[in-house]
């Protein structure tokens, strides 16, 4: 029987990374229910057959008109490419929900996708004062309406009279809508207690990947030794590696310290900046604070050694804040890059390019389908900010729905107002239940013999080191996939919990890990870190053939 | 001069040596090295900018986009000065540079907005202001999202539902025509889902590198879009004298010349045109179709206009259908993209940037690569997906908010159908202004006659001279235009594009301006 499941293991292993072959769902106890579909090997046995009958159409079939844009004429940059929070493990999740609302049977009844930061599909609600600006400001009749309170149709009737036939059907200036830009400034001035912040200096983006992606390719360019290196943390968000990739610059690889709480250690950013120079020309540094996935809040101090770093070394900073109002360990608080670069005085303020993202997606709101941004450029060359925003006019404009959602974001009601007591407590409500399951997550992983979980400081994710005994590893490079996708696929199977492996954010060879958000509700969370632990334990057993007292 | 400053820099600051060392043996931009000097001057140590012009991705460089170019700034420069009370001789700037309809007045469609205020703040559901049927598609939309939210992030391709929908509505178009929801992908506006696919695209390098065929003129997103991911662009020229239309012969002729110096592989084709205004007969989608299967070109269709469609004897055709119309043997090969937005037709909701392309017989594993590549980005805005679901699912003639619905897409649109006829009108009355008609789409495209004294003005500026006329013109009147250079015209020829969304008597005063703008034009420079 053990033979036979593993079998069956890994052919749907096998299967979940073959993308294009229409997959059979077979479940680990497929074979067991012979109904569900075809034997696992002839499954196997089939998909070989078909890859194989594909590849001699293309070389031998005449007749065959061969496709103008195939897997050999594509952007090779495109291959290149690697996004793993919504790679094959989410496709293979996406799969066994159709085939569970099919009526399939499995060991669970539900996915519970902790693969991502999408705080809004994990159930939380969104802020009730945000949604009505946004319905004031798509549909102005209801200002009319009484069941609406006076500031938030204050606030819509400002954003429409900034929005061009006072619409958000209309197209906004390229860089966003002039009222919100100064809102925008005004909220980072407020929390960075005085630093300056002008207007024009914000841009407001698709999300802050959008930002992140043209300031990058602004950066990007130079042959050979001299093309353009980007220093990005392992681990990292996934975004930097496939943007890096996209562009065909160099990823620079620096390694954060788990055994220090996921710390950023500054000699090892002169090991991996040296080592860098030899091949590249490294021109930026990014940083992501608080962590994702690592979950990290940096000191003021290590910023104020990174910002130096820069300093010295010349390069460009992208500072990826979005998870700057996500800060839950009690001795951690959240320090921009801009107010430390001002602190650190004038040589430093008035020279180190910097660019800080923000987005309407995490915070206390988890607004990620609205798709808002912004982001804040300093220090930018006059000629380069303009063909910055030449190159954000292709696209014409950010979504408006998206920039008036940041405008709330950036301007919430104020005590005097009337609505914030509401806002005050959806907003705490909503910060208070996260910190509590950054703490619950850490813990119950703690307690399971084989991983170990850094505190979860901030952002939305814990990303626990798991052992992986040898005769797993064995087997995962036997099936060509890395330890951790076979954990992380096995996981799934057994329990419909989808997690992302470590290998899609990068990690210190022959270490593993998964990433999961702890955005599911408490009780959820409970269940699903439970399930997480008999997995885990019977996963060790299995591949170590010890028994249960023995680990 | 650099160099000698650079060098006494050098030794005043052993600090970054090295650098100073090689700036001044770099030929530095004046602007930048004077600030440098400056911040020096004021104590600050020196330090090298990371990102300059000289440092920039040089793709960047190339990259012009004139909807949003110099003119519109200068534009946004004159309504500021107005506003701080300075002196014009006119008292508004009236922006006729960029398809933007509400920014001109039209009304949004009053369903689409009860929709997606519902799916905003559905509290609302319970409001029984709100027709039911409103309701109905908000609730469905709902269902269709993340823990019920427009603020969950959806699959990258888009939510499944609304793919469906947009699928059936497709299908219904084509009359007929099967369409998969497999194969639409939903995208943040139309120019995000043609970057992408252009993208996908480009490849090789020297002779081997991907060559993409447009039509001059062009929308510049296509120009801009190149530029930036470094393809080769292939210019063939729409025929002016047969109202814009496309000249198989200048085709085949465009693509021997590029065959020489790159590997032309994708055929672009905006219907009805941009900023042309032109819509292609059934016949000419054929030849290119044809002409596309014979040369192997991968086919992408510019359809964001297809209900702007006002000449009597203009109809639209969808590439799709008459591809499928054409057979197995062009049915089952040809690779086409064809692309759709919120933004246009009666809608007009630029601002929530909705859109999507549908794929036809593109390869099962560069179709992986491709929802790869969207899912970078996470998803399109959600509220712009929500839109075109109620667009692709109106109100049907059983439903409370149907004449309603009905009455106002039929008002916008026979509005545009008048604007588009006067425009035509009134500008070729001018002498010297020459303008086809305005079939479909938002623009008019017309052609100027430049006198030779205006035109060497404007080299002497150093100008092209159809910018130096549309600045001239917004500086005296108000009006912004787009220039012809910046869509690309042939040699010695002028041109300007105006979009026809100004409202009727607004647009009016516009045209009278412009009369007499280039009337005195002439007289100055003759």
């Amino acid at each position: 029987m053990y033979r036979l499941q593993s079998l069956a293991a890994r052919s749907l292993i096998a299967g979940a990374l073959d993308l294009c072959t229409p997959l059979t769902l077979t479940s680990l106890t497929g074979v067991r229910h012979k109904s569900q579909g075809p034997s696992v090997e002839k499954c196997g046995q089939m998909r070989f057959i078909t890859a194989e009958a594909k590849a001699s159409a293309g070389r031998l079939d005449g007749k065959m008109r061969e496709k103008t844009l195939t897997m050999d004429t594509l952007n090779p940059q495109v291959k290149a490419v690697e996004y793993a929070v919504r790679g094959p493990i989410v496709l293979k999740a996406g799969e066994i929900e159709r085939y569970l609302e099919e009526g399939g049977t499995k060991p669970f009844s539900e996915v519970i996708k902790a693969n991502i930061g999408d705080a809004h599909a994990m159930g939380q609600q969104p802020i009730t004062f945000l949604r009505q600006v946004v319905a004031l400001c798509t549909f102005p009749e209801l200002m009319d309406s009484p069941s609406f309170p006076e500031d938030a149709k204050w606030r819509a009737r400002r954003i429409l009279q900034g929005c061009g036939g006072h619409s958000l059907g209309s197209y906004s200036a390229s860089p966003g809508v002039e009222c919100i830009r100064k809102d925008i400034a005004a909220y980072i001035e407020q929390r960075d207690e005085g630093v300056p912040s002008d207007w024009e200096n914000i841009y407001l983006t698709t999300g802050a990947s959008d930002g992140i992606m043209t300031i990058l390719r602004l950066l990007v360019s130079g042959k050979d030794s001299s093309r353009t290196g980007v220093m990005i943390p392992i681990p990292q968000y996934p975004l930097y590696s496939a943007a890096i990739s996209e562009m065909d610059a160099v990823q620079v690889n620096y390694y954060l310290d788990e055994d220090n709480c996921w710390a950023l250690d500054i000699n090892e950013l002169h090991r991996a900046y040296q080592a860098a120079k030899q091949h590249c020309q490294p021109r930026v540094i990014c940083i992501i604070n608080p962590g994702n996935p690592t979950g990290q809040v940096q000191s003021k101090k290590c910023i104020e050694e990174v910002l130096h770093f820069a300093y010295e070394e010349n390069l460009f900073v992208m500072s990826d804040e979005v998870y700057q109002d996500n800060v839950y360990a009690p001795d951690c608080q959240f320090h921009s890059f801009k107010k430390v670069l001002y602190e650190m005085g004038p040589e430093y303020f008035s020279s180190v390019e910097l660019v800080s993202f923000h987005s309407t997606s995490k915070g206390y709101t988890g607004e990620c389908g609205f798709r808002g941004g912004y982001m804040e450029v300093i220090n930018m060359d006059p000629e380069v900010k303009a063909q910055l925003v030449k190159l954000l006019s292709v696209r014409l404009c950010p979504p408006l729905a998206g920039q008036a959602a940041m405008d709330v974001i950036v301007n919430p009601p104020q005590p005097e107002e009337h609505t914030f007591k509401q806002f005050h407590q959806e907003k705490s409500s909503v910060l208070g239940a996260l910190a509590e399951k950054a703490k619950l997550t850490e813990q119950i992983l703690n307690s399971v013999p084989g991983i170990k979980c850094n505190p979860v400081q901030g952002s939305m994710y814990a990303f626990p080191r798991i052992f992986i005994p040898p005769k797993a590893v064995e087997e995962a490079k036997a099936l060509g996939m890395q330890p951790d996708m076979l954990y992380c696929l096995r996981l799934l199977e057994e329990t419909g919990i989808c997690v992302v492996p470590g290998s899609g954010f990068g990690q210190k060879d022959r270490t593993y890990h998964f990433r999961m958000t702890i955005l599911p509700s408490i009780e959820k969370l409970n269940v699903l870190l439970g399930k997480v632990r008999d997995f885990h334990i019977s996963f060790l057993k299995e591949y170590s053939g010890l028994e249960w007292d023995e680990i | 001069k650099d160099s000698k400053s650079g060098l006494a820099l050098t030794s005043l600051v052993p600090y970054r040596q090295d650098s100073c060392i090689a700036l001044a043996s770099q030929p530095m931009h004046q602007r930048s090295f004077t600030q440098k000097l400056h911040s020096f001057m004021n104590g600050c140590e020196y330090r090298d900018r990371v990102l300059t012009m000289d440092t920039m991705n040089p793709n960047v460089k190339r990259v012009e986009y004139a909807v949003r170019g110099p003119i519109v700034q200068r534009a946004v420069q004159i309504e500021r000065e107005l506003k701080m009370g300075i002196k014009k001789p006119f008292t508004e700037v009236i922006k006729a540079n960029i398809g933007d309809c509400h920014a001109m007045g039209q009304k949004p469609i009053t369903f689409f907005r009860q929709v997606l205020a519902l799916c905003s703040y559905p509290d609302l559901l319970e409001d029984s202001k709100f027709p039911e049927d409103a309701k109905s598609r908000a609730r469905r939309i709902l269902q269709a999202c993340g823990g019920g939210s427009l603020g969950a992030y959806s699959t990258s391709q888009g939510i499944e539902m609304i793919r469906q929908d947009i699928a059936r509505y497709i299908e219904q178009r084509d009359g007929g025509i099967t369409c998969d929801p497999d194969n639409i992908y939903l995208s943040t506006g139309a120019s995000d889902a043609i970057v992408t696919m252009l993208k996908l695209l480009v490849s090789g390098e020297g002779m081997s590198r991907t060559g993409v065929m447009i039509s001059i003129p062009q929308y510049p997103l296509y120009s801009a879009a190149l530029a930036d991911l470094g393809a080769v662009q292939i210019s063939y020229y729409l025929d002016e004298d047969n109202c814009w239309s496309l000249d198989i012969s200048e085709l085949r002729h465009a693509l021997q010349e590029a065959k020489k110096h790159c590997s032309p592989r994708a055929l672009c084709i905006i219907n009805p045109g941009n900023p042309t205004g032109q819509v292609q007969s059934r016949q000419c989608i054929e030849d290119v179709i044809r002409f596309a299967a014979a040369e192997k070109l991968f086919l992408m269709a510019d359809e964001v206009y297809q209900d702007n469609v006002y000449a009597d004897g203009c109809k639209f055709h969808s590439f799709k259908k008459v591809l499928f119309e054409m057979g197995l043997e062009y049915s089952e090969k040809v690779e086409l993209a064809s692309f759709h937005s919120t933004s246009k037709c009666y809608m007009g909701e630029c601002g929530f940037r909705g859109g999507y392309m549908e794929v036809v017989n593109l390869d099962p594993e560069v179709k992986v690569q491709l929802t790869k590549l969207v899912s970078v980005r996470l998803c399109p805005p959600v509220p712009g997906q929500a839109l075109l679901d109620v667009v692709v699912n109106p109100p049907q003639p059983d439903e409370p908010s149907y004449d309603t619905f009905i009455k106002e897409r039929t008002d916008t649109l026979a509005t545009l159908a008048e604007k588009a006829s006067m425009t035509q009108e009134i500008l070729n009355q001018v002498p010297g202004i020459k303008c086809n008609p305005v079939q479909g789409a938002m623009y008019t495209f017309p052609r100027i006659h430049l006198p030779p004294k205006a035109i060497l003005e404007a080299k002497e500026k150093g100008q092209v001279p159809d910018m130096f006329y549309c600045m001239k013109l917004l500086e005296e009147t108000g009006i912004c235009l787009v220039p012809g250079s910046g869509f690309g015209q042939r040699d010695g020829t002028y041109h300007f594009r105006m979009t026809i969304l100004p409202p009727k008597e607004k647009l009016k005063i516009v045209l009278a301006k412009i009369k007499e703008f280039h009337q005195h034009f002439m007289e100055q420079y003759s």
